[in-house]
């Protein structure tokens, strides 16, 4: 299916027209007008509203539920409970994805949804709600996940058992999902050989990924069964596999439609309120609007996991790191999925250690299920780990970035989890970071300069698509890789560069999930990357196809038609003397020749190429308040062949700014009685526009040689240093290391105050 | 039934009626009853600025309004900018130097960054910053929305 493509990796010496500028993105203008249609801006004829009854405990039995209150209300058209889910058996991967979405035996964090309603109207469904009796047994619950390990913690669930656990506890019901160790070399031996040795501890409070966009959606439940869905979503065909396994609907009876999507970052790649709304569509037999309130944003969806860190380290006086070991913890929520084991092989990735070991907890507890944020689980490890880099080096005597490039990894490397790595920009990425301005330019007085260098695999996956040629010789293709930023722009750019014609003449649009089969999610930093894959694929087709047309129309071989900048000409003056014909004019005539053309690609993407970022950054604490002002932010980053420069750049920008509300403000805070207390952005502070600074970029190409514009990805890999960065620009602001994230004013303070005492 | 209000107000130069119920603002007014639904709710408490609107000539969080407050006002929300067809020079800028990513703090961010323009088209980097601190946006990281209100501010200077 893709030879056509795998013949042709990266073309170094290409001189590309489009690629590599930065136009107008196609979906801007409908966002600058105001008439992009995202979750919540659709409606349907007849719908109602539907609303959320959440529970108030973070734990407790739900014994009974009485709805019938709530179902005479005039204008309630239906009410849904647990009852109206099938079973699915409880620690299996439907079981558990049911009860996320509707309480079954147990509420497990503040806000579960224990019953849903449908009215005529938002305040009658709100007051619906209301007259829920929900008969709770409360049990005691437990928050942290150090604390939900001891001996003792109330227990999520009876049937849970650690996967690779031994000995005597291997047996007993326990809130730890897994114990992993993932090593290699002799971690004994490699501390022997050390001269320095670091050793510290770390946690993180979960942040929220923070879109702006509240989850809303549509569903319509025909009669005989046919769902209709639209929502935001990254995931379209996960979410309609999902509710299959939830509902027990078949698959081809689910058509998603994908709005535009306003942020996710990981949040967005599992549902909520839509399986909610699908069964409140089914029994009411009408649309139902459902749309999440910000609170219910907060306190309903998924949160990134918390942790704590215990990281050893050790390297000879010459700069060889030569042993790392690690105890890490991982707060998941209520079920399993918190994705550690990113974690676990990118601690260390860019650094080539003989002796490594990770352990690995990952723990239920009672709050909100965690859900995938931008390389997911790793920038909040990755802080500890860049600390103690940044700390050896220091202890050593060496340059930051001389320390790491003494140890950083290059071409041929196989990692600890088994990849090899082939083309890889870390060397040059610290080396242009040396160069950098930033760099080069003397600390001002007052302010502390913090280094950290991230990592990201990239991802590739199941990609389909298709592209169709109109007659006028335009170019339409459909993706079903959700566009979380500019991909539709990234995919029109790629088919332009293909065919050698503007990018102006071709549009790319979202399919629903009948259009096409399988697409894995958008996320892991591989749409990109692998509906590019599929868009050269198919635009490659299209022009072999364009020859072949041209060559029957001309009555020669066709090996004897070439394709070149739009047009179809004879590939030598021995094949005829013939006009060279535009894409228009053959696909004008199509109906003369074979009828229309398009292609399709199927693909299992490989070939992703790894990404590596360092990041400086300049802060300055105030030593009265804690406060800390991030005064100067440069991103150094390998990005691959940027496609559309501008769109990169503001993917750096936009993930150094979370970084900095991770870092310095983000948490989530629970009260005593295990409620959240911050469920607004009032409390849940998001950075504004007045507390950063302009974000430089330095962005470095390494071509990624498996693809054919060399791109790697670059969602992700700018998160991962960020919160490492600025902590260590704190550490040498103040002369003291600070190991908690968020580092915010009060731990600061303290800090302060520990280290003057 | 709980009663409802009867409000008329111009939204971008045309009059609109409708009934509200007394609970609603003037944010559900605009995209529930009116069905103009580029001013975006994002919060529905005050904190990150997607619905802004101008409310007679002021800066408004339209989810803070209710729906009975503005009967008889003038509301200029994003369906409004673009005019004769021409797109804002904010509008042009945010395109051209992609002050937006996912796009749904835009119109918030356009409204707000326009009623500072029009008074102010030499606003610096930090007025800029400042004056849309309550407007967040999470995708961009701010840096691009800011150069191209810097950018649109120079060109409306020199109109
Ligand atoms: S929706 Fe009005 S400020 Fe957020
Ligand atoms: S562009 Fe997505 S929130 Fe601003």
């Amino acid at each position: 299916m893709h030879d056509i493509l795998e013949k042709s990796g990266f073309n170094p010496d290409a001189n590309y027209k489009v690629v590599g500028t930065s136009p107008i993105k196609h979906d801007g203008y409908d966002k600058v007008t105001g008439r992009a249609k995202f979750s919540a801006d659709a409606f349907a004829p007849g719908m109602l509203v539907g609303k959320v009854l959440r529970s108030p405990h973070p734990h407790a039995i739900v014994k009974s539920i009485d709805t019938s209150k709530a179902e005479k209300l005039p204008g309630v058209k239906a009410v849904i409970t647990r009852e109206d889910f099938p079973e699915k058996k409880a620690g299996t991967g439907a079981g558990d994805m049911t009860r996320i979405a509707m309480a079954r035996e147990k509420v497990y964090w503040e806000g579960h949804p224990v019953a849903a309603v449908a009215a005529t109207s938002e305040r009658i469904a709100k007051k619906a709600l209301k007259l829920i009796e929900v008969d709770y047994e409360v049990l005691p619950f437990v928050i942290d996940e150090v604390e939900a390990m001891q001996p003792g913690a109330p227990i999520l669930h009876d049937y849970l058992r650690t996967k690779g656990a031994t000995g005597a506890d291997a047996d007993k019901p326990t809130n730890i999902v897994e114990r992993s160790v993932l090593k290699q070399g002799d971690i004994e031996k490699g501390f022997a050989e050390a001269d320095v040795v670091i050793e510290r501890s770390f946690d993180s409070k979960p942040m929220h990924q923070g879109y702006i966009e509240l989850q809303s959606c549509i569903a319509n439940t025909s009669d005989d069964g046919q769902v209709d869905l639209w929502c935001c979503t990254q995931a379209p065909w996960v979410y309609r596999d999902r509710l299959t396994a939830i509902m027990d609907i078949d698959s081809s009876k689910i058509k998603i439609q994908q709005s535009e999507l306003g942020g996710g970052f990981g949040g967005k790649t599992t549902f909520y309120i839509e399986p909610l709304a699908v069964a409140l569509s089914r029994k009411a037999k009408a649309a139902v609007k459902m749309t999440m309130t910000r609170a219910e944003v907060l306190k309903g969806t998924g949160p990134v996991s918390g942790t704590h860190a215990k990281i050893k380290i050790g390297a000879k006086k010459d700069g060889t790191i030569v042993a790392a070991q690690s105890e890490l913890s991982f707060q998941t929520g209520p079920y399993t999925g918190s994705a550690f084991v990113n974690a676990q092989q990118a601690i260390w990735t860019r650094y080539d250690i003989a002796n490594v070991e990770t352990l690995c907890y990952e723990v239920v507890s009672n709050r909100p299920k965690v859900a995938s944020f931008r390389a997911p689980c790793v920038p909040q490890i990755i802080f500890g780990a860049e600390a103690v880099i940044t700390e050896l080096a220091q202890a050593i005597g060496m340059d930051e970035l001389d320390f790491r490039l003494k140890n950083a990894v290059a071409k041929g490397h196989t990692t600890i989890y088994g990849q090899k790595f082939d083309e890889i920009g870390l060397i040059e990425t610290i080396e242009a970071a040396k160069n950098c301005d930033h760099y080069k330019s003397p600390v001002p007085e007052g302010q502390g300069r913090g280094i950290a260098c991230g990592f990201w695999f990239n991802r590739g996956g199941e990609t389909t698509g298709t592209m169709s040629l109109a007659p006028d010789g335009t170019v339409n293709i459909i993706l079903g890789t959700a566009d979380v930023a500019g991909s539709r722009m990234s995919m029109a750019m790629m088919a332009a560069e293909e065919f050698g014609i503007p990018v102006d003449r071709v549009r790319a649009t979202l399919a629903d999930t009948n259009a096409l089969g399988f697409n894995r999610v958008t996320a892991g930093s591989r749409t990109t990357f692998s509906s590019g894959m599929v868009v050269v694929n198919n635009a490659r087709q299209i022009i072999g196809e364009l020859c072949s047309r041209a060559a029957k129309m001309w009555k020669v071989p066709e090996e004897g038609v070439i394709f070149e900048d739009g047009f179809c000409r004879p590939a030598s003056s021995n094949v005829g003397d013939f006009e060279p014909m535009s894409m228009k004019e053959i696909s004008s005539k199509t109906t003369y020749t074979m009828g229309a053309i398009s292609a399709h690609s199927e693909m299992n993407v490989t070939g992703a190429g790894p990404g590596f970022a360092v990041h400086i950054v300049d802060t300055e604490v105030d030593k009265e308040t804690g406060f800390v002002a991030v005064k100067r932010y440069t991103i150094v980053e390998d990005a691959g062949k940027m496609i559309s420069p501008i769109q990169v750049e503001g993917q750096l920008q936009g993930a150094a700014v979370q970084a900095i509300g991770w870092a310095l403000n983000e948490e989530y805070i629970y009260g005593a009685d295990g409620r959240l207390q911050n469920a607004g952005f009032l409390d849940y502070r998001m950075p504004v526009a007045s507390d950063v600074p302009m974000i430089d970029t330095v962005i470095v190409e390494v071509p990624n040689p498996k693809h054919p514009y060399g791109l790697r990805g670059v969602g992700e890999v700018p998160l991962t240093p960020g919160p490492a960065a600025i902590g260590n620009a704190i550490a040498n602001a103040i002369g003291v290391r600070p190991t908690s994230l968020p580092m915010s004013p009060p731990k600061l303070l303290a800090l302060m105050k520990s280290a003057k005492a | 039934m709980s009663k409802k209000y009867h409000v008329s107000l111009t939204v971008n130069g045309d009059e609109y009626e409708c009934l509200a119920e007394p609970q609603m603002t003037l944010l559900d007014v605009l995209r529930d009853e009116l069905k103009l639904t580029g001013t975006k709710e994002g919060c529905a408490t005050g904190d990150c600025g997607a619905c802004s609107v101008m409310v007679d000539g002021r800066l408004t969080c339209s989810c803070l309004v209710l729906a009975p407050e503005a009967e008889g006002r003038s509301v200029e929300t994003i369906e409004g900018m673009a005019k004769d067809g021409e797109l804002h020079p904010l509008q042009q800028k945010f395109l051209e130097m992609n002050g937006l990513q996912c796009g749904i703090c835009t119109p918030g961010i356009l409204v707000a960054a326009k009623a500072l323009l029009d008074r102010k088209p030499d606003a610096d980097e930090m007025e800029i910053r400042y004056w849309l601190a309550g407007n967040l946006c999470r995708c961009t990281g701010y840096d691009k929305i800011i150069r191209a209100v810097m950018a649109a501010g120079e060109e409306m200077k020199g109109a």
